[in-house]
């Protein structure tokens, strides 16, 4: 955003109010979805379902990343794949979990 | 002593070094709180038992906190607007609603933490509590770094504006990736924490 003008800034600062109400729209939705108390699955899908669209929303405009250089792409694609490896892990670890835990 | 890249972007990467250097940063912060996501898994799937989060902690408390801190993202991201189109006064005013917000946010932390521990609700009590204070913990850590940084640019660290206007900016612009990082963080601890 180096070369970006005043116009542009501008411009940019009705998408910021946008994506306020947008993430206080989804905070309202997540609590509210929480009390219907829906089974263990169901409401962990449902919660990280809003949590990643949240999450993207907050990465792609305040963090600008709609508008970033490849250099910070690569580095948080390499980030995702160690990340998503990390998530596998409690999978991997669950054949042994017998085991461990009892 | 002249640093290179700080208000220019280098011509390989295309950006200037300190955006790529926080990028880096947050990356690791992924990897971090990426593991101990991981972990309360990993302990979560295995449990013969596991209490709701709602059970034991205040959620009405939480979602104030949540909706503080998004707001405290939006001051943020509009205090480097301003500095942006030049209006060095209203990039004062957002950046003092950038820490007061988050003040505010550890100030309801600290309410809460005082009324788990008057009624007896310690890290050694059980496992979702013990990965309720160190991921909260460690969250609010975040947050007082934030502040601490957050205050330097809106106090001594703005007088570069005058001197340096581009490299004040992006020195905001770094500060505020790091800022949505932790706001980002919280998106996800609030759920999972609180709601399941």
């Amino acid at each position: 955003m180096d070369t970006a003008h005043a116009d542009d800034v501008k411009k940019t600062v009705r998408t910021y109010i946008l994506v306020f109400v947008a993430l206080m729209g989804l905070t309202v939705i997540t609590v509210a979805i929480s009390y219907l108390h829906l089974s263990v699955a169901a409401a962990i899908t449902v919660a990280l379902i809003v949590a990643t669209v949240k999450a993207s929303l907050v990465a792609m405009y305040f963090m600008h990343l709609v508008s970033e250089r490849k250099a910070i792409y690569w580095t948080l694609a390499l980030t995702a794949f160690f990340f998503i490896l990390l998530m596998f892990l409690p999978i991997f670890s669950d054949q042994d979990s017998t085991r461990i835990f009892h | 002593m002249n640093i290179p890249y700080t208000s220019t972007a280098r011509p390989d990467t295309g950006l200037y070094n300190a955006k790529l250097g926080i990028w880096l940063f947050l990356a690791s912060e992924v990897m971090l709180f990426g593991a101990l996501f991981s972990t309360y898994i990993l302990l979560r799937v295995n449990a013969v038992s596991w209490p709701h989060g709602y059970e034991i902690l205040n959620v009405p408390l939480a979602t104030l906190n949540t909706v503080v801190l998004i707001s405290s993202s939006v001051t943020m991201v509009m205090a480097w607007a301003s500095l942006m189109m030049k209006k060095f006064d209203k990039y004062k005013m957002y950046m003092g609603l950038t820490i007061l917000l988050a003040l505010v946010f550890l100030v309801v932390k600290y309410f809460e933490y005082s009324a788990k521990f008057e009624h007896h609700l310690y890290p050694s009590t059980n496992t979702f509590l013990a990965i309720y204070f160190t991921v909260t913990a460690l969250h609010g850590l975040h947050i007082v770094g934030g502040v601490i940084v957050n205050a330097y640019l809106w106090g001594p660290g703005s007088k570069m504006w005058k001197t340096d206007p581009q490299r004040f900016t992006n020195r905001v612009e770094i500060a505020g990736l790091y800022w949505h990082f932790v706001d980002l963080v919280w998106i996800f601890l609030f759920p999972v924490l609180y709601l399941l």
